[in-house]
């Protein structure tokens, strides 16, 4: 079954990421699809995370396909006009990805190559568009293609960004244009999320939770200062802080949001940047 | 020499769409200049919103509109009819609209199109303001510019990267554009037109003609020829 299908029929669905290497070396990435193998509905792969540049999301799409695992197309507006964003969507179809996330793009100048000309020639919004006229048999400009494509299309949210509002109405734009499932940044407060849920219900769209595996008190103090829209309440740094082992700390607590949030929504989206090896430990102990 | 044209009429008329007062705000400067906001037009664009049945509740045409000190100087002195007004149309190029947008607590709607600056910022200095986009956007988002306020130039909302009300490119300096523009459309009661979905940019109307960008002679004349 796609995740499509997965979640039509109801079932509550779990993604997660991975990441391209920086070089043609695809071992660890291979290692890593493998790990999550039957134990995933999907695994997006990362568009040139954080602007730093890596082999593509669709090459790595395909050989995800290989290994057998269903992939998540991301695709960001960082680094591609709308031509060549078009062309892509057509190049997956007839790959056989079926799954685009569209983001925007972090900005080229938090990456490792700062120097490089950003183009949002499109944004999140307008890509959903651009897919969904792709699917009615023309392009952006209006020109008719000789054969349509067919997608299963999602976006973003940030349920903890504050004020919460615009963000709000930027996910109904993006439903209204399109988006047929939301993967959320990464949440810590259940209380939080549900009251985002409770905002958006009337939009009707399947929400997949966001979940980063928390490695240490530091990772999480990094990402209270530094990442948009991510905040670990200082009960769970500190609980993290005086475990013994911070790996099995950051798999309870994983596991526990998971369950605290489960019913809330149609799914969850793990983030394990890099300990992937964690994510099976993880459902075991979600029961998922 | 900042260019500007005219807005097609029916937009202009879509913006006070549900608004029946409206004060009139037009520019000695370059728009005078241009045929698009001296009070020529400015008088002309009045009878014309009367023929469609909306009251004027006052105009006025300030020396330079891009210079934010003297708008507010000069429509502090007509506050009574601003105020009274739904909305102000601003008859001027992007940089006068957001100077007005700064200083009156009003819904303000371009009535222009800003072709070109000719290598001009206007007077209100500090920060480039307008992109001579030749389509502004001004209208649905409170009089503040998403293609210069906002890093990645961004016109359907925000993305995710900012904190605490900053953008992700400077954190320490720079705000985020569609921060400030979603407070203001609140402030104004409009969030509806942050709902709003605008459709991708024509990116070749930044382009002007070369020759329209070496001289503002050939622009005005071609203007004038038109």
């Amino acid at each position: 079954m796609s995740l499509r299908e997965k979640l039509a029929s109801g079932k509550f669905v779990i993604t997660s990421e991975i990441g391209p290497p920086k070089g043609v070396d695809i071992e660890e990435m291979k290692r890593n699809a493998e790990l999550l193998k039957g134990r995933i509905d999907a695994a997006n792969i990362t568009d040139q995370q954080s602007s730093v540049m890596r082999l593509g999301s669709l090459a790595g799409c395909c050989l995800l396909k290989q290994w057998g695992l269903e992939p998540v197309f991301q695709m960001t507006c960082r680094d591609r006009n709308r031509l060549a964003l078009q062309s892509d969507l057509l190049s997956a179809y007839i790959l056989g990805i079926e799954n685009v996330l569209c983001l925007t793009g972090d900005h080229v100048s938090l990456g490792d190559h700062p120097e490089a000309k950003p183009v949002f020639d499109l944004d999140s919004v307008s890509l959903l568009q651009v897919v969904k006229k792709l699917e009615q048999g023309h392009d952006l400009a209006g020109k008719e293609l000789k054969g349509s494509p067919r997608f299963f299309v999602g976006a973003s949210v940030t349920p903890g960004a504050d004020p919460m509002e615009p963000q709000i109405i930027k996910m109904e734009k993006k439903v209204k244009a399109g988006a047929q499932f939301f993967q959320t940044q990464a949440m810590y407060e259940p209380k939080k999320f549900e009251e985002f849920m409770k905002y958006v219900k009337h939009l009707n769209v399947p929400v997949f939770v966001g979940i980063v595996v928390l490695r240490s008190a530091a990772m999480a103090r990094f990402m209270n200062k530094n990442v948009a829209g991510i905040f670990v309440p200082e009960s769970l740094i500190s609980e993290i802080d005086k475990a013994e082992s911070k790996a099995k700390k950051g798999i309870e607590i994983a596991a526990r949001l998971i369950k605290e949030m489960k019913d809330m929504c149609q799914g969850v989206h793990i983030m394990a940047i890099g300990m992937e090896d964690r994510v099976p430990a993880i459902l075991d102990a979600a029961g998922l | 020499m900042l260019v500007s044209e005219l807005k097609p009429w029916e937009e202009i008329l879509g913006y006070l769409d549900g608004e029946s007062k409206v004060f009139i705000v037009g520019c000695k400067g370059c728009a005078e200049v241009c045929q698009t906001g001296g009070e020529a037009q400015v008088l002309e664009m009045k009878q014309k919103l009367e023929q469609q049945g909306k009251t004027v509740t006052g105009y006025t045409v300030v020396d330079f509109l891009c210079d934010r000190a003297l708008v507010k100087l000069r429509l502090r002195a007509l506050e009574e009819e601003v105020m009274a007004a739904d909305s102000l149309l601003v008859m001027t190029c992007g940089v006068g609209v957001q100077a007005t947008a700064a200083v009156v607590n009003k819904v303000t709607h371009p009535a222009c199109n800003t072709m070109n600056l000719g290598g001009a910022r206007g007077e209100w200095r500090g920060t480039e303001r307008c992109r001579e986009c030749g389509d502004c956007l001004l209208d649905i988002t409170g009089g503040i510019c998403p293609l210069t306020a906002c890093s990645k130039g961004l016109i359907n909302g925000p993305c995710g990267g900012a904190k605490d009300g900053k953008c992700e490119v400077e954190p320490d300096v720079r705000d985020c554009g569609w921060h400030l523009i979603y407070q203001r459309l609140k402030k104004l009661n409009r969030l509806d037109k942050m709902k709003t979905i605008v459709a991708p940019k024509n990116y070749s109307k930044m382009e002007p003609p070369k020759q329209l960008r070496s001289t503002i002679m050939w622009a005005l004349e071609q203007k004038e020829r038109r």
